[in-house]
């Protein structure tokens, strides 16, 4: 179903990247240098994750005339924001830098992305946050980063990748979450590797179908790595919120550490709560693509009980990858007020910056919201 | 509130089949007897060759008596080892008309020289016939071959089919590729050929890959998980890759990796699939359906939710004839027969998941 | 209610067990600090057989990568699924609301005012001066 109300936070939404060309100005001569002279700036930097003419990367009617994705400023305006009466939205630009092993390299350019979205999309469009991409094989440059940019109030998340390097509880990426918890930031995984494992147990699928789907078994493996490493305590306000990552997975993923924990609890002493609320109280999901069977509206409501709480839901069209078409975003049978839960006040309660000098538009926003329900036509 | 046990009715005396047992060597040398002299030498100097740092333990240590049942341990050897123990204390106890045996350990599934996991293998086989099944007419065994073997697993195959003592063929989910990759189809032809499903219990052996896609977990309570997100993507594999396709008599069914994610992967596969159609063109139906038709899951570990009852949604998603209920006995995690469902089941779902599912899909009256 | 002789106290010393048999139900007896506390014989998690399990601290922290023990002899870890329970309430202690085992009252009574039971002419054999421990049940 359409949106049926103004006023809501997209919380994942993929600018078309700038240019290797583009990102010079914002890079110092060493690494400007290096780029030219070794036609480093020759390379679109496109994930493996995300070939761009593949069906998933983008929907028809959201590419440019090359058949490239679109997402430049306008296209945003037209595509994203404007149609779902999007107040609000994350950027979150998937940068293939993450993927170098060059440490400082990929550093260097995670910045010069990060710059580029500052200057390019969020002053020019009020409407848009960001995520602050983040090398995150190199903790204490990822820490730099932060630091670095922190005071941007516009970025509201950091932006690490499904599958990486080691899984992300581990101790070595805590200066990462310390940071982000001081300075009021989510901790964002999106969707996506840099392949430096095989996606699965068993190696490599054959099929970038099968990659896809292999995300959420990812996200799962690293819900389990922030529960079991006790990230959870020992940085008690972080919120983590999982993007493009599938939702109907988690009613096991939550009732299977409830039931392990049980039984090896004393492995991990620190997890003092059952990890189910743990979870719940930490961890957000975006809402596409949207893993639901079709034409049976009860089944999602079902799973949302199985789920046990309302709060872990966030909008998002993760535009311009190609889950749902027209401005059926939503899925069908939910209430206004869960809609509402979905679409405001959970990303709001997620994002504290999101908060910033929005005390009153908040309350506007509800009020918008519950007022002009043929706002979104 | 607790949750109330309930107590044993006249419906409850159901006689059972449970999808998995595991039996155990008193000693490494158990094999040496059904081991040609030159492999029962290669065994004793140079042991197994497996995947990981550590020799003959695993380095994520189990909970609880190395992932036994405290109560399950013989006077000599470990859990599993004793068959007079196994019937007082389980295959008696619990009314276990048939139990499936998994022998995961020194089959040569995870065996890096591919002759001596041929040797192992045969000899493992032998082995689950003269020490269980000749004995104990309840059991029944798997065919363990070596997956990473295709041509010789195929061999081992053939050479058991006449057996019904053999309900199944035994090959390691945690595989050096994904299992739909076409250089194991030759042993999907050989189980379609013979009749028999092919077993996919979770595994602890390392197939040369991490147990995730960003690398290894830190803390056991991750690695028991790894099972269920591994046998996600074995799914995913055998379906993409077309093997039902090709294979459209052959049956799979997973072991000890969890079920209720299943509804939730078909959902997901089918949707992303319907974007993708263009990249597999020899799936001519979506993903569910060959799940649907091809797949049959064990219970245990059984899913414990805060509301009983959601559990009935799952099943009743997946399909009541798909599950079929084990006990893992003699590991931890076991699950007790009158204790796995916390929920009412109605007679017909109880003679389904306890019994009829798993005699139809092994062949057994 | 009705009052049962299962064992001699000195049977069941600190930090040690005894299961015993009572009315065709089976009874752990556990001594903490000389203080005795009676369980279930049956796990409430799946039905195992929770006395048989070993008694064990408890594991705590104050925050990742640290460990301690505490509340020595004080737990039951049930011998199946791991499941600790605090054996002077019964609770389970990663589900205490929800969870725990049945417990029985446990007195110490002289020779002199047992009551007639199995146990009964064996003891009284040996001294009326030993103590006893006594099960209460209800029902």
């Amino acid at each position: 179903m359409k949106v049926p109300f103004a006023g809501a936070i997209d919380c994942d939404l993929h600018p078309l990247m700038p240019s290797a060309t583009a990102l010079l100005p914002y890079l110092d001569e060493y690494w400007r240098d290096q780029l030219v002279n070794r036609h480093i700036d020759r390379y679109s930097f496109v994930l493996t994750s995300y070939p761009p003419y593949s069906p998933l990367s983008a929907r028809p009617d959201w590419r440019q005339a090359s058949g490239l994705p679109a997402g430049d400023i306008d296209a945003i305006r037209r595509h994203a924001l404007d149609p779902f009466g999007t107040r609000l939205a994350i950027c979150n630009v998937l940068h293939g830098a993450v993927a170098l092993f060059n440490e400082d390299m990929a550093a260097a350019l995670c910045a010069a992305v990060n710059d580029w979205t500052a200057k390019e999309l969020l002053d020019r469009e009020p409407r848009l946050r960001a995520s602050i991409l983040l090398p995150a094989h190199n903790p204490a440059l990822a820490l730099r980063e932060i630091e670095r940019l922190a005071p941007d109030r516009r970025f509201v998340q950091v932006l690490l990748l499904a599958m990486g390097e080691m899984l992300l509880g581990r101790r070595t990426y805590w200066p990462i979450y310390a940071a982000a918890e001081k300075h009021g930031l989510a901790i964002g995984i999106h969707a996506g590797s840099t392949y430096h494992h095989a996606p699965t147990p068993s190696g490599w699928p054959a099929h970038r179908v099968e990659d896809y789907v292999a995300q959420s078994a990812a996200f799962e493996s690293q819900l389990l790595s922030f529960l079991t490493e006790g990230v959870f305590q020992k940085f008690p306000a972080l919120k983590l919120v999982l993007i493009e990552s599938g939702v109907t997975w988690l009613p096991t993923l939550l009732w299977r550490t409830n039931k392990t924990w049980r039984g090896v609890r004393p492995e991990v002493p620190w997890i003092d709560r059952p990890p189910a609320e743990l979870l719940r109280e930490h961890v957000r999901l975006t809402l596409q693509p949207l893993d639901v069977p079709r034409g049976d509206p009860q089944r999602f409501a079902r799973v949302l009980d199985h789920v046990g709480s309302d709060r872990m839901l966030l909008f998002s069209t993760d535009y311009p990858h190609w889950h749902f078409d027209g401005e059926d975003v939503l899925p069908d049978g939910l209430t206004d007020d869960t809609l509402r839960r979905f679409m405001i006040d959970n990303p709001l309660e997620t994002y504290p910056r999101l908060r910033d000098g929005t005390v009153a538009d908040h309350a506007v926003l509800r009020d918008n919201a519950s007022a002009s329900q043929e706002h979104v036509r | 509130m607790n949750v109330p046990f309930r107590h044993a009715g006249a419906s409850q005396q159901l006689m059972i089949v449970d999808c998995d047992i595991h039996p155990a060597y008193r000693t490494p040398a158990d094999l040496h007897p059904f081991l040609p002299a030159r492999w029962r030498e290669h065994m004793t100097t140079f042991g197994e060759h497996l995947r990981q740092g550590l020799s003959g333990q695993l380095a994520w240590p189990r909970m609880m008596a190395a992932g036994m049942r405290l109560d399950a341990f013989p006077e000599a050897g470990p859990p599993g080892s004793d068959l007079e123990l196994m019937r007082r204390q389980h295959l008696d106890a619990n009314g276990v008309e048939y139990g499936m045996l998994m022998q995961l350990s020194r089959g040569g599934m995870e065996e890096r020289n591919l002759d001596f996991a041929a040797a192992l293998s045969r000899a493992v086989n032998d082995w689950q016939l003269e020490k269980w099944v000749r004995p104990e007419p309840r059991l029944r065994a798997g065919i363990v071959v070596p997956q990473e073997d295709a041509a010789f697993a195929v061999s081992e195959i053939e050479r058991r089919a006449n057996d019904p003592a053999f309900v199944q063929i035994l090959i390691s989910p945690r595989a050096s590729d994904p299992l739909g990759h076409r250089r194991y189809w030759p042993i999907y032809e050989a189980a379609q050929r013979c009749r028999r499903p092919i077993a996919l219990h979770v595994q602890g052996y390392s197939g040369g890959h991490a147990s995730t896609g960003s690398g290894w977990p830190t803390y056991y309570m991750q690695e028991h998980y790894a099972t269920t997100t591994g046998m996600q993507n074995t799914v995913t594999s055998l379906v993409f890759e077309g093997v039902f396709e090709r294979f459209p008599d052959l049956k799979v069914v997973l072991i000890e990796g969890g079920f209720t994610w299943v509804p939730s992967l078909c959902w997901r596969m089918d949707k992303h699939w319907q974007r993708m159609r263009k990249e597999t063109p020899d799936l001519k139906r979506p993903p569910s359906e060959y799940v649907r038709d091809h797949c049959w899951f064990t219970t245990q570990p059984i899913e414990e939710p805060e509301v009983p009852a959601h559990l009935a949604d799952v099943i009743s998603w997946l399909g009541w004839d798909r599950v079929m209920f084990s006990t893992d006995y003699p590991h931890w995690d076991f699950d007790h027969p009158q204790q796995a469902f916390k929920f009412e089941l109605s007679e017909e779902q109880r003679c389904k998941v306890f019994r009829d599912n798993a005699k139809a899909l092994y062949g057994l009256t | 209610m009705s009052r049962q002789v299962v064992a001699r106290a000195s049977e069941v010393v600190p930090g040690t067990s005894k299961i015993v048999t009572v009315k065709g139900r089976d009874i752990g007896i556990f001594n903490i600090d000389g203080s005795y506390f009676a369980l279930a014989n049956r796990c409430p998690h799946a039905g195992g057989p929770l006395c048989s399990g070993r008694i064990v601290p408890l594991a705590m922290s104050d925050g990742p990568g640290h460990y301690r023990l505490a509340r020595h002899q004080e737990f039951l870890r049930c011998p199946w699924h791991g499941w600790e329970f605090d054996i002077r309430t019964g609770q389970s202690w990663c589900d205490p609301h929800s969870t725990w085992a049945r417990q029985f009252a446990v007195t110490i009574e002289s020779g002199a005012e047992l009551v007639k039971g199995p146990y009964v002419a064996e003891t009284f054999a040996v001294s009326v001066e030993e103590d006893y421990l006594v099960i209460e049940l209800t029902g």
